[in-house]
């Protein structure tokens, strides 16, 4: 039974019949084709599969893709504009913030919201904005750095 | 993974909401942010044949005074309630202890109704609405009551909510002025969830304890009260010596949990350790 969901999907309104039981991410992925959005451990714990909801951080395994009606969602493919990396994008690329790559769309997702919050954070607050993104090339340290330069570029 | 199918309703006031879980059976479940129900869900620990989503209500999600007390919708997420200047100026517990739920995104979807309906034993809030008098509001078919915090946990994920009521509001008593508080937790490394977490409001005048309320979460089965560690310190002045002495019955004959992160030799002793810490960042 499809329940009629308007989802407001990186500035595209997408209308969808979805079942109950649909996962964001699974929405997101399979029925919208936006695969760059990940799903990592599938228990609320790596964050691999962050979006923004109407603004925040959000791990998308674990809401329900109704849940999203009437809301605005960014997902990584909504952060570059007009052929222009967004702040974060560029920085991770600049300070090497990425190894494997597959946590990254969640960290620059997680990030967009801490910057949002506090524009100018310090190493400890970037590291504790953080503690729900896994990466397992433990490559934690240049992330630091590419948000610390994001930040500053975005002042 | 999955959750297996559900009929999914979404009420906009919470006597529709009250309405839906009649009508929809005994097998149905209040949605609130999700993020203790969804996973359960997906590991089909939990598989409701209904849920009531409760975040189209928009009547549940404030932060006000009301009189002296402040008044937090059971809707409100742990992000609005340490962002809020009246929970920043009058309890710090809270802020500490909201600070440390989970991680961000955990904070965004996850709400202080759907934390203390769950009850999970290790859950941060319940000590915090203990040590703080607070009251639960809670409605259903019969109408309002209110039960204060300290009676509301009842067990391992068992409240005073009865089948068919919803909670819908958390009131704090604005503490005297003179009054501090504090939250402190031993994390577990990876869920985040308190191994030991201990709240306490205190009055101290001239570094000697006027009056203290004093709250546990992860010791136990469930969050409780520790009335014997109150009479150990009450009256006392705060050295170091008197609070250490005092934090010895921290947990005194309550039946203490034991697991593979901490046996229940080592959460005992956390659980004075972390009193003491408590009552020394409340002084």
């Amino acid at each position: 039974m499809g329940i009629s969901i308007e989802v407001n999907v990186n500035g595209e309104k997408r209308h969808s019949e979805v079942d109950a039981r649909l996962l964001l991410v699974h929405y997101l992925r399979d029925t919208l084709g936006l695969t760059g959005t990940h799903v990592g451990c599938d228990t609320s714990n790596c964050g691999a599969c962050t979006v923004l909801v109407d603004g925040k951080a959000v791990k998308s395994c674990t809401m329900l893709a109704v849940q999203a009606n009437g809301a605005e969602v960014k997902t990584i493919e909504g952060m570059a504009e007009n052929g222009e990396l967004h702040p974060l994008q560029s920085s991770f690329k600049e300070a090497h913030g990425l190894q494997c790559g597959f946590c990254t769309p969640g960290m620059i997702m997680t990030a967009a919201n801490l910057l949002e919050r506090n524009s100018n954070p310090s190493e400890e607050e970037i590291r504790h904005a953080l503690e729900g993104n896994f990466c397992r090339c433990t490559g934690y340290h240049n992330i630091v750095k590419a948000i610390q330069l994001a930040a500053q570029q975005l002042t | 993974m999955i959750p297996s199918s559900f009929a999914y309703h979404k009420p906009s006031t919470v006597d529709e909401a009250i309405q839906m879980l009649q009508d929809a059976g005994e097998d149905a479940k209040l949605l609130a942010g999700g993020h203790s129900l969804i996973p359960a869900m997906k590991l089909r620990m939990n598989s409701p044949s209904a849920l009531i989503d409760l975040r189209g209500i928009s009547g549940l999600r404030y932060i006000r005074q009301e009189g002296n007390a402040i008044a937090i919708g059971a809707a409100s997420t742990h992000h609005d309630i340490i962002d809020s200047n009246l929970v920043q100026s009058h309890l710090a517990m809270m802020v500490q202890a909201g600070s440390q739920i989970g991680d961000i995104q955990v904070r965004n979807m996850g709400t202080i109704g759907g934390s203390i309906a769950h009850a999970d034993p290790a859950a941060d809030w319940p000590a915090c609405l203990i040590a703080a008098d607070a009251s639960i509001e809670m409605k259903g078919p019969n109408g309002t009551r209110t039960v204060a915090a300290e009676d509301f946990f009842l067990g391992l994920y068992y409240t005073a909510l009865e089948e068919g009521e919803i909670i819908t509001e958390v009131k704090i008593p604005i503490p005297a002025p003179g009054t501090k508080s504090s939250y402190v937790k031993f994390h577990q490394p990876a869920s985040r969830f308190a191994i030991v977490g201990c709240a306490v409001m205190m009055k101290s005048s001239g570094g000697t304890c006027q009056s203290i309320r004093v709250g546990f979460t992860g010791v136990s089965d469930m969050a409780f009260r520790d009335t014997d560690l109150e009479d150990a310190i009450r009256g006392k002045e705060l050295s170091a010596a008197n609070v250490e002495a005092a934090s010895q019955v921290a947990a005194a004959g309550k039946d203490i949990l034991g697991d593979h992160f901490a046996s229940t030799d080592y959460r005992l002793h956390l659980a004075r350790v972390f009193a003491a810490r408590a009552i020394h960042a409340a002084s």
